[in-house]
C-alpha cells in the first residue's frame, strides 16, 4: 500500500502541532501525524485524552486553536464544505432515524443512489425495509458503518467503530476498511479495542 | 444542489412519519382562533373587525410549536454532524430546514387560515388580502424560526428561550401583515403594506440562513 503513495497524485493528510480547546480546557496539544493513501492510524489513549476531540478537529467540526492541517500540502480547513466532501465521519452516535427504514436511513448519504451493496457489506441486506427503531444497538452501529462506503470519501474518521459490534461485524468492518485502503483511502480510528486494520500506525494521546 | 433537494425530501419524509407535529400545529391554530369568539363574544361586527389579527397571531404562535424539534432531534442523535459533513454549506442546511418547516407547517397553516377566517366572519373582500399577506408572512416566520431554533440549540431550556427570541423579531411581520388587512377593510390601498412584508422577507432570506448556519456550526463544536 506504500507504493500507492509513492506515485504522484496520491492523497496524503498531515497534521502539524494541532491544539484544540474543549470549552475552557486545552485537551489537545502538539499532535502531529502524517498519513498517506492506503494508510490507517489508530488513536489510543485513556478516557478523556482527546481522541474524539481530535477526530472532530480533523473533520473540521471543532476549530483549531493552533497548528495546521494539510491535505496534499494545502490547508485542509480553508473551505469547510470542500473538506467535508472528502471525509466520512462516524461519531459516538449512530445518527439513525427510528422512523425511517434501514434503507431510507442511508438514502441521504447515498445521494439518492443505490444502498443495496452497502447494506450487504454489513450484513443488513435482509433487513432493508425494517423500520430502524426495531434494530438492536449493534445493528444500528452496523447501519452507521454502511454509510462510510456510500460517501465515496477518501478519508474515514471513526470514533470507537467497534462499539457494540459482534465478532462477525468486526470482521465486516475490517473488510470494509481493507477495500477502502486498497482503493487508496485512509482510515483514522479512535479505539480501545483491537481492530483488524493490518499495518495501522498508532498515535498515543495522553 | 441535488443534496439540497434531497435534504428537503428527507425533512418532508421525516415529518410524514411523525405526522403528529403538523397536526398538532394545525389543531392549536384552530383552537387558539376559536377561543377569541368565546372570550370576546360572537357579535359579527366586532369579530369581523379583529378577525384578521386573530388569524395572524394564531398563525404566528402555531408556527412556533414545531420549532424546538426542528434541529433538536438531529442534534441529539448525531445526525446534525452528518448533515454538517455532507458537503453542503451550513447556511444551505439551514435554508433546507426552513423550507421543510414551511412545507410542513407554514403551508398547512396557510390552507387552514381560510376556513378559520370565514369561521371568524372575515369579510369576503378582505380574505384574499389576508391570505396574500400570510403567504410571505409564513415564509418569513419559517426563516426567523429556523434562525431562532439554531441559536438556542444546545442551550438548556431552549424550548422556553425560543419564543422569547423569535416573537420580538416577528413583530414587523405581524404589523405589516395586519395593517394590510386593516387597510383593505377601509378600502385603502393594500399594496404598500404587502410590499413592506415582502421587503422583510427579502432581508430575512439571506440573513436568517447565514445566522442559522453559523449557530449550527457553533452548536456542533
Amino acid at each position: 500500500m506504500a507504493q500507492a503513495a509513492a506515485h504522484q497524485g496520491a492523497d496524503w493528510f498531515e497534521a502539524r502541532d494541532l491544539a484544540a480547546f474543549r470549552g475552557e480546557r486545552l485537551v489537545l496539544e502538539g499532535v502531529s501525524f502524517r498519513l498517506v493513501a492506503g494508510g490507517a492510524l489508530l488513536l489510543r489513549g485513556p478516557n478523556g485524552a482527546g481522541k474524539s476531540t481530535l477526530l472532530r478537529v480533523l473533520a473540521g467540526l471543532i476549530p483549531l486553536a493552533a497548528g495546521a492541517l494539510l491535505w496534499r500540502g494545502e490547508d485542509a480547513l480553508a473551505d469547510l464544505s470542500h473538506h467535508a466532501r472528502r471525509l466520512a465521519y462516524l461519531g459516538h452516535q449512530d445518527a439513525v432515524k427510528p422512523g425511517f427504514s434501514v434503507a431510507e436511513n442511508l438514502a441521504f448519504a447515498a445521494g439518492g443512489g443505490d444502498t443495496g451493496a452497502a447494506l450487504a457489506a454489513v450484513n443488513l441486506g435482509p433487513l432493508a425495509d425494517l423500520p430502524a427503531r426495531f434494530l438492536s444497538a449493534g445493528q444500528r452501529r452496523r447501519l452507521a458503518l454502511a454509510r462510510l462506503p456510500l460517501t465515496r470519501a477518501p478519508l474515514w474518521l471513526l470514533d470507537e467503530p467497534g462499539n457494540g459490534l459482534d465478532d462477525a461485524a468486526i470482521k465486516a468492518l475490517g473488510a470494509l476498511s481493507d477495500r477502502h485502503r486498497a482503493a487508496g483511502g485512509m482510515v483514522i480510528a479512535a479505539t480501545h479495542h483491537d481492530l483488524p486494520f493490518p499495518g495501522a500506525a498508532q498515535l498515543s494521546l495522553t | 444542489m441535488t443534496l439540497f433537494f434531497l435534504l428537503i425530501a428527507r425533512e418532508l419524509r421525516l415529518s410524514l412519519r411523525h405526522g403528529a407535529d403538523t397536526l398538532a400545529a394545525l389543531l392549536f391554530f384552530f383552537l387558539a382562533g376559536t377561543l377569541f369568539p368565546l372570550a370576546i363574544g360572537p357579535g359579527p361586527e366586532e369579530l369581523a373587525r379583529i378577525a384578521p389579527g386573530i388569524v395572524w397571531v394564531a398563525a404566528l404562535l402555531a408556527a412556533l410549536l414545531p420549532l424546538d424539534r426542528l434541529f433538536g432531534a438531529d442534534f441529539e442523535d448525531g445526525a446534525l454532524d452528518q448533515l454538517l459533513l455532507s458537503g453542503l454549506p451550513a447556511a444551505a442546511i439551514a435554508l433546507a430546514k426552513a423550507c421543510g418547516h414551511w412545507l410542513t407547517t407554514g403551508l398547512p397553516l396557510l390552507l387552514a387560515a381560510g376556513p378559520l377566517a370565514l369561521m371568524l366572519r372575515v369579510r369576503m373582500e378582505i380574505l384574499p388580502v389576508l391570505l396574500g399577506g400570510l403567504l410571505p408572512g409564513t415564509l418569513a416566520l419559517s426563516l426567523l424560526g429556523t434562525a431562532g431554533a439554531a441559536i438556542v440549540l444546545g442551550a438548556r431550556r431552549g424550548g422556553v428561550l425560543l419564543p422569547l427570541l423569535v416573537l420580538p423579531l416577528a413583530v414587523p411581520v405581524l404589523i405589516f401583515g395586519t395593517t394590510a388587512s386593516a387597510a383593505a377593510a377601509v378600502h385603502l390601498p393594500v399594496r404598500p403594506h404587502l410590499l413592506l412584508l415582502l421587503a422583510v422577507l427579502a432581508v430575512l432570506l439571506p440573513l436568517a440562513p447565514l445566522a442559522a448556519g453559523a449557530a449550527l456550526r457553533a452548536a456542533a463544536e
